[in-house]
């Protein structure tokens, strides 16, 4: 039997995570197919067929597919779902919003958010926010599975030639409608997979204080991520929370200022390779997991912090 | 309009989870157990409405043991009219807790199903998915804006590229995200009046579901220890730890 991975992109490119997705579905079964569902997506289609791990790729176009409504995509995995053992795709709010649904169409218990596949059917994932980690074994003879795109490395993007199989789309579902979409376009690398990150948590008072994060983001070409209390108290938007009920980000270096580090947070950050914690409360919690950490007062700090590196001969991109 | 919320009774945000020492789940004696967090919104949410007078009723429902009545106490204590409880014993899945709603749902007729956009002890992030997808009904998740216009409710949901705004025809289900509202406190009258507001049990085999669990839970483990870090007298030394030691910048 083959793995249906179900691709997230914008309709001119392959999301990041997708990626992510494809290596971890190939650890289910190397045989690994591609549903592509979109509007105007050929060059999508494209360049997944040139990625050496994708066996296959399944192409459905309509209009009411343009903006990856969940009500319309459903249908369609369902419809190709009979030939697979294995339906894939990424724990972000792509897969998160999209997988339950075809799970539940399909009569699956889902498996969320996996971190490790042990074997077809057994898998490791964390529970209570990354405080223990559960390993689980699948018993239906089908499985829904979405996979923690930071505990996979990217796949392979060329050295494949995949066929593109079109297949028919399915009806709209007309109860729903897209209206708009705001994203937040920036220079910096994307939170989720950015080497270095440096996040601000309600220390940093208001939203123009988050001015020294970023220009030390800009040093270096770090991507800025937020507590949930400073997104909450509307210094910074929503898609740069980490944590429990954000992102989870796992770069070589995570810089945490002003940020306490409740549990929550902790579970979106702390499997990081360096974490530095800045932070003027020396019993605040974040010190506990940090590998290099700084007692002082963050408005202080982090202009030196710029200084220092601007002393420095030359910064790793 | 008539809705219904989901609610979960979870170990406390607060509390340290600890894995038990026979790797089969973790500790849950002599826990403190809470509603789940943003259970707490969807039911901030419902009573908002009911107070702007679009709504009329609103039915608190859990999926759980005995003691899960708790959860549903305090929701009737902030606003919920009556309250649900579907009582199981031992895990029951996303999958499952989808069906038993969707049975309350057959005969309730809500208009509006409300959750919290995941729990927070098991992360699974599915059962309003999975109840939308079992009744084919439209679904508006990680919702952090809710807006009634008629029969169609417009959705302002938190993604991870910013926000989508999507319109939903009712009935509909919507997933709340923290940020939707601040859920308020239940004061002592009505933490006493909530006494006195019915809660209708039913058991999974009254409702003719089977909640069997499909996944087996193999072991549970603490996750790797970080070794003990260091702390750095100024910024000068953290710089040059991180380029020299660490080799990250």
């Amino acid at each position: 039997m083959s793995v249906l991975l179900i691709a997230e992109h914008n309709n001119k490119e392959v999301k990041p995570f997708t990626l992510n997705a494809i290596s971890a579905a190939s650890q289910m079964d190397t045989d690994v197919h591609v549903l592509l569902i979109g509007n105007n997506c050929g060059d999508v289609a494209k360049a997944l067929s040139e990625m050496s791990a994708v066996k296959k790729v399944l192409h459905a176009e309509a209009a009411h597919y343009e903006n990856y409504l969940a009500e319309n995509f459903a249908p369609l995995a369902v419809k190709v779902s009979e030939n697979y053992s294995h339906i894939v795709s990424s724990a972000n709010t792509f897969g998160k919003n999209l997988m339950p649904r075809i799970a539940a169409h399909l009569d699956i218990s889902q498996v969320s958010d996996i971190t490790k596949v042990i074997s077809p059917d057994t898998f490791i994932r964390p529970i209570y926010a990354g405080n223990a980690f559960a390993t689980v074994k699948s018993t239906d003879t089908k499985k829904c599975i979405t996979i923690r795109p930071t505990s996979f490395e990217p796949c392979e993007t060329s050295g494949g030639s995949a066929p593109i199989e079109k297949i028919e789309a399915t009806e709209e579902f007309t109860f729903s409608k897209f209206i708009k979409r705001e994203e937040v376009k920036s220079d910096r690398p994307e939170l989720g997979t950015a080497r270095i990150v440096i996040s601000g948590g309600r220390g940093m008072q208001n939203g123009e204080n988050f001015k020294l994060i970023a220009d030390i983001a800009d040093k270096l070409n770090a991507a800025i991520g937020a507590s949930r209390a400073a997104v909450d108290a509307g210094y910074i938007s929503n898609e740069h929370q980490v944590g429990q009920t954000g992102k989870v980000v796992v770069p070589d270096l995570y810089i945490a200022v002003g940020i306490s580090g409740a549990i929550q947070h902790l579970a979106g950050m702390k499997e990081s390779k360096i974490i530095v914690a800045i932070n003027k409360d020396g019993e605040a919690p974040i010190f506990s997991v940090a590998d290099y950490g700084l007692e002082a007062d963050l408005f202080e700090a982090l202009p030196q912090f710029l200084e220092e590196l601007n002393k420095l001969n030359s910064i790793q991109k | 309009m008539k809705i219904l919320v989901a609610v979960k009774r979870v170990i406390d945000y607060n509390v340290q989870v600890r894995v038990k020492e026979d790797g089969t789940g973790v500790v849950t004696d002599n826990v403190k157990m809470s509603s789940n967090p943003p259970d707490d919104n969807a039911i901030e949410e419902a009573v908002k409405i009911k107070e702007a007078g679009k709504a009329t009723e609103i039915i608190a429902i859990t999926v759980g043991e005995e003691k899960s009545q708790e959860t549903v106490r305090k929701a009737l204590a902030v606003g919920a009219d009556r309250g649900i409880l579907i009582k199981t014993e031992g895990t029951v899945e996303p999958l499952a807790v989808a069906k038993a709603l969707q049975k309350i749902v057959d005969k309730e007729k809500p208009d509006l199903v409300f959750f919290g956009k995941q729990a927070i002890d098991d992360d699974c992030n599915q059962t309003g998915q999975m109840l939308s997808a079992l009744l084919n009904w439209p679904q508006a998740t990680f919702a952090s804006k809710i807006e009634i216009k008629d029969k169609i409710l417009e959705v302002t949901r938190e993604i991870d590229e910013g926000l989508e705004t999507i319109e939903v025809n009712l009935p509909a289900i919507v997933t709340c995200d923290l940020r939707l509202n601040e859920p308020r406190y239940a004061s002592l009258p009505n933490i006493m009046k909530a006494k006195k507001k019915p809660i209708e049990i039913f058991t999974a085999s009254d409702l003719g579901v089977d909640i069997t669990p499909r996944v087996q839970q193999i072991k549970v483990e603490e996750p790797p220890k970080r070794k003990a870090g260091i702390k750095v007298a100024s910024v000068a030394e953290l710089v040059s730890k991180l380029k020299n030691e660490a080799k990250v910048i």
